[in-house]
């Protein structure tokens, strides 16, 4: 135990520190390698949005309360606003950018359309990326189960029925 | 945000010794708590340690029948694992009860335990706040406190302390096992979490640079009866205003075995060692719960405005015990 300690100093010093000016940072985004120059203490939603141009994540509370940032971070639906870029670098982000094949839009996207599943549509986004991840986690087995896996996804408009609908739409056409 | 420094630990070791050399540096592992105190200046380190790679993850279970969760497994993770489902049902359920599917991705299991207090003063980083800046003052005690607590508070702090999972493994004494500057230790659950006396600004016992390794929680066969009742004033996605872990084992009409764990009302994840000691060996009757729900909350120290608390406490006790015994539809007597 305590017989590793001076070990561990020694060693601690060897971690490589980064910033804190801007630092390059490589981000594979939607399958594209990125390469930024951002500072550490830069949120991933910051990043997209600022230095990659990829605003289709949105930044409302940017306190992890409302849903509108969500993106994936190796597959998991996670809130890039709580999200350090530098965190990410050798993992694989995904935005709502990355769902289209092409022009082909995403099955959930368009459910989203036919449904009419948004007013506004400031909050689709990170919807949307939640609703995929739902169905992927399997917890959309009834309209109490997609409640309460999408309540991290704040909906002003209260689009929610329509929301419920694209999502269920989604999953009877996979079934 | 201030400006930080970032570094990438990939042995836990050197995680430790970085942070314990330097009391400007603070580990970052799911970052949900973390970010967001950083982006209010509640928190200021200049450095941060990413921890997210050390080799901290996964749930394993134990010779004895127990499971041993690393400090770095997600919550969603542990609460979908077949073990902890089957043998820890409160376990799943506090988890799975807890923030969003979003920050369960997210968030470590030692960060959950280390997550700091809702209590909007301390989160303004402008109000009189003695957890924040030791000797300042509270300014909940006669504030809005509303979610505050009723047990376990002291007249520097009433802070509820915000974990659901906590209260959980409150219940199923677990163990929180560390690796720090002088080694590795390990903690009683009851002992990790200080109240807040006359330091609430001390919310554990480790020192500075000391990491939760692990989390081991001992065979409880009484567990595969349990539930986590929370009780809040939205569905989901909202801290509790109660919340009750317990687990039930019934022989013949008598308890032969039960675990009671409060939420939401106190400043720690509060033992109901009373509850517990009134009903061992007690018939299995609701004037029974009532009755240990009623002392187990006689010490609680409302404020005007939280006083409703001691009372739903009390009744989502009941509601959680009469459940367990498989009577969740008897009304009140």
């Amino acid at each position: 135990m305590s017989v590793r300690s001076s070990d561990l100093t020694e060693r601690g010093q060897a971690l490589d520190e980064r910033g804190p000016g801007p630092v390059t940072v490589v981000l594979s985004v939607n399958g594209t390698e990125r390469s930024l120059e951002i500072e550490p203490r830069v949120s991933l939603l910051d990043a997209l949005r600022e230095h990659l141009d990829l605003t289709g994540a949105k930044k409302g509370c940017d306190q992890g309360t409302c849903g509108t940032c969500t993106v994936w971070v190796d597959g998991n639906r996670v809130l890039s606003c709580l999200t350090l870029a530098l965190t990410c670098e050798g993992h694989e982000v995904t935005t709502v950018e990355g769902l289209a094949d092409g022009e082909e839009l995403h099955a959930m996207q368009r459910a989203f359309i036919a449904e009419d599943a948004f007013q506004c549509g400031f909050c689709t986004p990170g919807q949307i990326m939640s609703a995929v991840a739902l169905l992927k986690e399997g917890h959309a087995h009834d309209d109490a189960e997609i409640k309460e896996w999408m309540s991290g996804n704040i909906c002003r408009c209260a689009a929610y029925p329509h929301i419920r609908a694209a999502i269920r739409a989604v999953r009877d056409e996979a079934q | 945000m201030r400006p930080i420094t970032y570094s990438r630990a990939t042995d836990t070791a050197t995680a430790v010794a970085a942070v314990s050399a330097d009391p400007t540096s603070d580990f970052l592992a799911g970052g949900t708590t973390e970010i967001d105190l950083l982006r209010q200046n509640v928190l200021h380190p200049r450095r941060l340690v990413d921890i997210n790679q050390l080799p901290l993850t996964g749930v394993e279970l134990l010779p004895d029948g127990g499971v041993r969760i690393g400090a770095l497994a997600r919550m969603s993770e542990v609460a979908a694992t077949p073990v902890v489902r089957e043998r820890y049902p409160l376990i799943s359920q506090a988890l799975e009860l807890g923030a969003s599917a979003q920050l369960r991705h997210m968030a470590s299991m030692g960060g959950n335990l280390l997550q700091r207090v809702r209590c909007s003063y301390f989160r303004d980083a402008e109000s009189p706040c003695n957890k924040r800046e030791p000797g300042a003052g509270c300014s909940a005690i006669d504030g809005f406190s509303r979610g505050h607590a009723v047990l376990g508070t002291s007249e520097h702090c009433i802070a509820t302390h915000p974990s659901d999972v906590a209260v959980a493994l409150m219940a199923l004494d677990a163990t929180v096992h560390t690796l720090g500057p002088s080694g590795e230790r390990s903690y009683a659950f009851d002992d990790f979490f200080l109240l807040p006396g006359d330091s609430p600004h001390r919310e554990h016992p480790m020192a500075h640079g000391e990491l939760i390794t692990a989390i081991e929680v001992p065979a409880a066969p009484v567990a595969r009866n349990s539930l986590y009742l929370k009780v809040r004033d939205r569905e989901s996605y909202e801290f509790a205003l109660v919340s009750v872990a317990a687990a039930l084992s019934v022989v013949d009409g008598t308890i032969a075995d039960v675990r009671v764990a409060l939420g939401g009302v106190a400043t720690k994840p509060w033992r109901a060692w009373r509850v517990e000691d009134f009903l061992i060996g007690a018939r299995t009757v609701r004037s029974n719960f009532e009755q240990a729900a009623r002392v187990e909350l006689i010490e609680a120290r409302p404020t005007p405005m939280n006083a409703f608390k001691a009372e739903l406490a009390q009744r989502t006790i009941v509601r959680a015990l009469d459940t367990l015994t498989g009577d969740p539809g008897r009304s009140a007597s």
